[in-house]
């Protein structure tokens, strides 16, 4: 229980800190209203903060090598920290650059985007960047297997790893960073497809419902009350099997199949959420002022509606592109989804999965399937700045 | 003797947009000794509630106080560490807000919100403050104060919600309550009771109130002295008789004079002419619960009727079966001698064109998401098949109507223009459409009395220039009697009483009529306790009733 102790011991030495910390800032501010009415918990957080900063700085300086054997800790942290730094100056410059060129239009934008908005928007456009030039930019195939299977990532032959290819290989001798490269084409670009047609969908029947009501409002609901009665995977899982008898019949891409399986699905979600925003705007005054002009619907639905709904629906969709994302990454785990040889973030996190026994003792051979994962999880937090930034701009929210 | 309660001095408030911090309110100075009343007054942007929160130390989101110190019974709130801000709000300093009904947690009984302020300030025990609470509520003269305490917000009505927050208030006997105008939001029937007992119970108690408010005859009732504030400084401070009798500042005498536009008499309507549009019997319900009871009245070519009653009346019902939002259950709608079908839906373009409403709350009548240009611009080429440079052309035509300059305003959003200036766009779209006949659904009453002036002369200047016909729908009769020509008096859904203006404003009335004039605030100082002194103070909730 020795690491109990420590916690402990950690905890209150961190919490005197933080009662002297407040105590020598109300003196010696002569009681400045910052310390003042400082809670504890706010001092205690600073305190923590400062010390997980100390010991983040600390392990960076740890020596990259004891006695020759590199220590695969430190260097992948420092590769990390550097990554984000890196980021971050990117983003910053990005952002000046953004500021500097383009119309007054585009400047102005740039102007008054917050360094995370930034920041996503580089990393969207360089996912996109990537996914459209998949095929020049990767040194190897998608499905090329080549010599030497299971090279540990880091590209470093003391650890195990071979500089030609600096993320390893898979557990059949495929290049993993040349599969990153094509499944950023296939997943993000199914993905968005997917995600649009679902909001396109979800968002017109919604909108529809809202506007008109009663027996259409009845039907449309219901009918998405028992779609969504429905758990989404097993349901996807049973439309896919009947699907990939179509599509060997009809000689359709089983892909197409899939984006409007997901899409179907996600869009009853969507229909829930339109028709739940767009009830609180049909009862305005300017549309009621637009119905006596006699407009027709589809006047009101996207010229009236859609622009003041836009804040909640671009909130859910950078959410639903997310689920959209891990909905085909489950589908192609369960082996319904994208086929293999293709390369799919999903399916490499899948077949990678089993060197996360490995972290205990060889962190280095553990990070391999989460290479894949980081490349999902980077891009979600990418478009959240974004939609956060653009509902910020939207909704007219002040901080 | 007097005894120095409150001492501001030099107070500045900031209040961040766009980043940037700009002054908001630009060196107050305001005393307040034991018991007093100060009314402050002013438009809305003069600061007078943030001065009037700043009087409790506290500043809304977004504000902060940048100098100047705000001296309560010798402690400076400015100054002062939130734990000693905490042990005097509440208990010594109380706030009342404009809507109860937003104030009021819908959650939890009234009692039990009134006594949570003495509990916590360890004042009384649970028990013993509901108790003091029900005697609160029999001196504000709610009905039944021994059981009203156990409803819910939403089971009382706003005049009531508004006297138990007042209640709520006097929980603690405090030193000070600030009033951020307590009865603007309230019919003026209703409005005199809010009235009465906020005066008896701050009398009776000797607590001293700062009284916030944009109405005049409002402030002349309550307050002891007068501050006028303007953008932030103050205009002039004087003892109420003594402002009232002559004010000093031009900006004061032009609030005072606001009430005074009268558009001319025009002459009577000939014999024999046909109404524009007419009222046949209409009756209406929503639902199986019916609102309008045989509503019959004429609206004649160029003159303006004014539709008057309390909220519920069914005065905006009224115009929803003309407009056939709501298609009458019985009766039917002439428009130049034809009937008009019941549905709007079933309407011809040009019928619809030939009826347009102009909406009280401009903010939710413009879409916030289109250009002015577009929002004027839509109804042009939806109803003459403009578009593109003859579009623009005649918006602009129809911005320089309505004294907005076009260039400057024809590509902004609504967001960025004043209230006064989106009620001017509401006109501006319901001309677009070049009708007969407007509607105008309480257009004047949430804005400043010398915007609304300004409104009301804009549309007694389109009438004359458009021979447009208006159905003037407001529950203010200050309005009533600058812009009619013909009123309706409305009640429960019926028309109590109907005729010209000037026999309308005559007696003998209608009693309700009387009712509703008599409740109109006057600025004599002494025109509350008169009134009530004639109805009978101890009744004056039923008061309203009885007289019906």
């Amino acid at each position: 229980m020795s690491w109990l102790m420590n916690l402990v011991v950690i905890l209150s030495v961190t919490a005197l800190v933080a009662w002297a910390f407040r105590f020598a800032g109300q003196k010696l501010t002569h009681n400045k209203p910052f310390f003042r009415d400082m809670p504890f918990a706010v001092a205690f957080g600073y305190v923590a903060g400062l010390l997980v900063l100390i010991a983040a700085v600390s392990y960076y300086f740890r020596p990259v090598a004891v006695n020759g054997v590199p220590s695969a800790g430190v260097i992948f942290f420092r590769w990390a920290v550097q990554g984000f730094i890196g980021f971050a100056i990117a983003a910053y410059l990005f952002r000046l650059f953004g500021r500097s060129v383009g119309t007054a239009g585009t400047r102005k934008l740039f102007r008054a985007m917050p360094l995370t908005a930034a920041f996503g928007v580089l990393i969207i456009l360089l996912y996109a960047l990537v996914s459209i030039f998949a095929g020049s930019i990767a040194p190897y195939g998608q499905e090329e297997i080549l010599a030497n299977a299971n090279i540990v990532p880091g590209g470093n032959p003391l650890m195990g790893g071979d500089p030609n290819f600096p993320l390893g290989t898979d557990q059949i001798g495929r290049d993993i960073y040349s599969r990153l490269i094509y499944g950023a084409q296939n997943t993000v670009g199914i993905a968005f497809a997917t995600t649009c047609l679902a909001f396109f969908v979800g968002g017109s029947l919604g909108f529809l419902a809202a506007i008109v009501g009663g027996w259409l409002d009845q039907i449309l609901s219901r009918a998405v009350d028992v779609l969504m009665a429905i758990p989404a995977l097993i349901f996807a899982l049973l439309l896919m099997t009947i699907a990939s008898v179509w599509s060997n019949q009809l000689g359709i891409d089983r892909t197409i199949f899939m984006i409007l399986i997901i899409a179907m699905i996600d869009s009853t979600r969507v229909y829930r959420l339109a028709r739940a925003v767009g009830q609180n705007i049909v009862v305005m005054d300017y549309i009621e002022a637009a119905k006596l002009r006699g407009e027709g619907m589809g006047y009101l639905i996207f010229k009236e509606i859609l622009p003041n709904a836009t804040a909640p629906l671009l909130a859910e969709f950078g959410l639903r592109f997310c689920f959209v994302f891990l909905t085909i990454a489950s589908l192609s785990f369960l082996g319904v989804g994208i086929q293999p040889p293709l390369a799919d973030w999903g399916t490499m996190v899948k077949d990678l999965s089993q060197f996360i026994n490995f972290a205990a003792f060889a962190p280095n051979v553990a990070t391999a399937p989460l290479l894949a994962a980081g490349a999902i999880a980077l891009l979600t937090v990418a478009v959240n700045f974004v939609v956060d930034w653009m509902l910020h701009k939207s909704s007219g929210l002040k901080d | 003797m007097t005894q120095q309660l409150l001492k501001i001095r030099g107070l500045k408030i900031e209040g961040k947009s766009d980043e940037v911090w700009t002054p908001i309110v630009n060196g107050i100075d305001l005393d307040l000794q034991k018991g007093e009343v100060l009314g402050l007054i002013g438009e809305s942007g003069a600061g007078k509630s943030t001065v009037g929160l700043a009087a409790m130390g506290f500043t809304r989101d977004g504000c902060r106080i940048s100098g100047g110190t705000v001296d309560f019974d010798g402690v400076d709130l400015v100054a002062a560490s939130a734990a000693v801000k905490r042990n005097m709000l509440g208990k010594r300093i109380a706030y009342v807000a404009q809507s109860a009904a937003a104030s009021f947690n819908p959650a939890h009984r009234l009692i039990d919100q009134h006594t949570e302020a003495p509990t916590q300030h360890k004042i009384r025990a649970k028990a013993e403050s509901a108790l003091d609470g029900m005697e609160l509520y029999r001196r504000l003269r709610l009905p039944d104060p021994d059981n009203i305490g156990f409803r819910y917000p939403h089971q009382v009505s706003g005049g009531q919600l508004q006297r138990a927050m007042t209640a709520m208030a006097m929980s603690c006997r405090p030193d000070l309550i600030v009033f951020d105008e307590p009865t603007t939001a309230l019919d003026v029937t209703t409005q005199i009771e809010v009235l009465a007992a906020i005066r008896d119970i701050v009398e009776q108690f000797d607590t001293a109130a700062i009284y916030i408010t944009h109405d005049l005859a409002v402030v002349a009732q309550m307050a002891d002295r007068i501050k006028v504030l303007l953008r932030g400084d103050e205009v002039e401070e004087a003892e109420t008789r003594a402002m009232l009798a002559a004010p000093r500042e031009d900006y004061t005498k032009s609030l005072w004079a606001v009430r005074s536009f009268q558009r001319p008499a025009k002459p009577a309507i000939s014999a024999g002419s046909t109404p524009i549009v007419s009222l046949k019997n209409v009756s209406a319900a929503y639902g199986k619960s019916p609102v309008l009871f045989d509503v019959a009245f004429d609206i004649h070519a160029g003159r303006t009727v004014a539709v008057v009653g309390e909220s519920g009346s069914g005065k905006s019902t009224t115009a929803r079966c003309i407009t056939g939002l709501l298609p009458p259950s019985e009766g039917y709608i002439e428009f130049n001698g034809e009937a008009l079908p019941l549905d709007y839906r079933k309407r011809s373009k040009d019928q619809l064109r030939q009826v347009q409403m102009i909406y009280q709350m401009a903010d939710t009548a413009l879409n916030p998401r289109s250009s002015i240009g577009d929002i004027i611009g839509r109804p042009v080429q939806f109803y003459s098949g403009l578009t593109g440079s003859a579009k623009r052309k005649r918006v602009e035509e129809l911005l320089a109507q309505i004294e907005l300059e076009p260039g400057q305003y024809i590509d902004r959003l609504p967001s960025e223009l004043s209230g006064g200036q989106k009620q001017r766009i509401g006109i501006a779209r319901a001309l677009a459409a070049e009708p007969q006949f407007v509607i105008c659904d309480e257009v004047t009453s949430a804005l400043d009395q010398l915007v609304a002036e300004g409104i009301l002369k804009l549309l007694a200047q389109l009438q004359d220039d458009l021979g447009l016909s208006y159905m003037f729908i407001t529950h203010d009769l200050a309005t009533v009697r600058a812009i009619s020509d013909e009123v309706v008096v409305m009640k429960d859904g019926k028309v109590v009483e109907q005729g010209p203006k000037a026999e309308m404003f005559q007696p003998p009335h209608h009693p309700y009529t009387d009712l509703l004039l008599s409740s109109v605030p006057e600025m004599d100082p002494d025109w509350l306790t008169n009134l009530l002194n004639g109805r009978g103070v101890d009744n004056i909730g039923d008061a309203a009733v009885g007289k019906m």
